[in-house]
């Protein structure tokens, strides 16, 4: 269902080891076997004629192109949903870019970045948001709330993140850097 | 720390900026504000304000208001709901639409920014707004609004985008139909009768910001 996204990965040598031919789908290019499985980041590509329906969660960077329902989880790695990704998902990473259409709440711990032509329809908490010039976006940005990482993360004693939705704690979960 | 330390300019991130750069930025024309500032007073005295902005979404004033002030902000872009019901030849029904508009409990926004909204829109339209934006407004909370003064018919809307807190880029950009009233002083306080005017001023480009307070 996911391909390596060859587009991000350098010219290799010869390859290392054969492998057995991976399985495509229509409308992504099926992987290149070679050496680039060393690589120490990945990055996963949903093609634009995969539909995903349910929880999809990852530990790799992810671009989806294609349509996506219900709720993504990539809680250390960065999720871009590209220009032809449709969304309608609750979102929890530690990026976001958004070069498509997102409908749901979006949740990073690091940065949520909307680009030209982007569109969220949801709220977005996150520390960073930047929000290009041409993009779309309706919706509540709160930039002081601890991002929740994932919503069926166990918590430690350590934990401060809160539950979705206690917006009265807000101001206790997190020092505000604008007003120390 | 004072307000003018918060508010001070922000750190420059230029790596980060998302987009290709514009050239209509380096364009914009520039206008003093009086009033902004004594908004952005009114939010720093409460902790993490919630601000309504019924404008289109700019990405430096989410930065601005999310990163210097704290602020959590809901992004109701109302002028794109009058394109909607303009060209969907519907715009009798926008006052019932405006009086379903907003999802905010009564009582709990800190500050509002409703530019110069006002002027694009029919009477019935502007009261279901007005009483609205009441409704939601915190008591001792603000609201920001722009009104022009100048009889000649304006087919675009602009873009308010914050440099500092004593001046604004105007970007224009198209608008379904143009601006619709030039209304009289006692108009507006009549429309916004649950709030008081707290401070109003006249500007050279022939703008008026005035700014509303909510009774405690």
């Amino acid at each position: 269902m996911w391909k390596r996204d060859e587009a991000v990965r350098p010219a290799s040598g010869q390859p290392t080891a054969p492998q057995p031919p991976a399985p495509s789908i229509p409308g992504t290019p099926g992987p290149r076997p070679d050496a680039s499985q060393h690589m120490e980041k990945d990055i996963v590509n949903i093609g634009k004629s995969v539909v995903i329906k349910g929880e999809l969660n990852g530990s790799e960077d992810l671009t989806i192109e294609g349509h996506v329902e219900g709720t993504i989880q990539l809680r250390d790695h960065v999720l871009t949903i590209g220009p032809n990704g449709r969304i309608k998902a609750q979102v929890f990473a530690k990026s976001v870019i958004v070069l498509g259409e997102v409908t749901g709440n979006v949740t990073a711990s690091d940065k949520v970045d909307i680009r030209d032509n982007g569109s969220v329809d949801g709220d977005i908490i996150s520390p960073r948001v930047a929000i290009a010039e041409g993009a779309h976006f309706r919706g509540s940005v709160d930039m002081q709330r601890k991002a929740t990482p994932a919503p069926s993360q166990p918590k430690t004693p350590q934990a401060t993140a809160q539950p979705q939705g206690q917006s009265s704690t807000q101001g206790s979960q997190q020092p505000q850097p604008a007003r120390a | 720390m004072g307000l003018l330390d918060r508010l001070g300019p922000r750190r420059s991130e230029p790596e980060e900026r998302p987009g290709r750069p514009t050239t209509a930025a380096a364009e914009d024309p520039v206008f003093a504000t009086k009033a902004l500032r004594k908004f952005l007073s009114s939010l720093t005295a409460h902790e993490s304000p919630v601000l309504l902005d019924l404008g289109p979404v700019v990405g430096s004033n989410v930065s601005f208001f999310g990163e210097q002030l704290g602020c959590k902000i809901f992004v109701e872009d109302i002028f794109a709901d009058i394109d909607r019901h303009v060209r969907g030849g519907k715009l009798e029904q926008l006052p019932a639409f405006l009086k379903q508009r907003f999802p905010q409990v009564t009582n709990t926004v800190d500050g509002i920014l409703c530019w110069d909204l006002i002027d694009y829109l029919d009477k019935a339209s502007a009261a279901e707004l007005a009483n609205e934006l009441t409704r939601v407004l915190r008591p001792d909370g603000a609201l920001l609004g722009f009104f022009g003064t100048a009889q000649a018919q304006v087919q675009n809307y602009t873009k308010y985008i914050i440099s500092d807190e004593m001046t604004l880029k105007h970007r224009p950009y198209p608008s379904a139909r143009g601006r619709q009233a030039t209304l009289l002083n006692r108009d507006i306080i009549r429309l916004f009768s649950g709030l008081r005017v707290s401070d109003s001023f006249l500007l050279q480009n022939n703008l008026r910001e005035i700014l509303f307070r909510k009774p405690a």
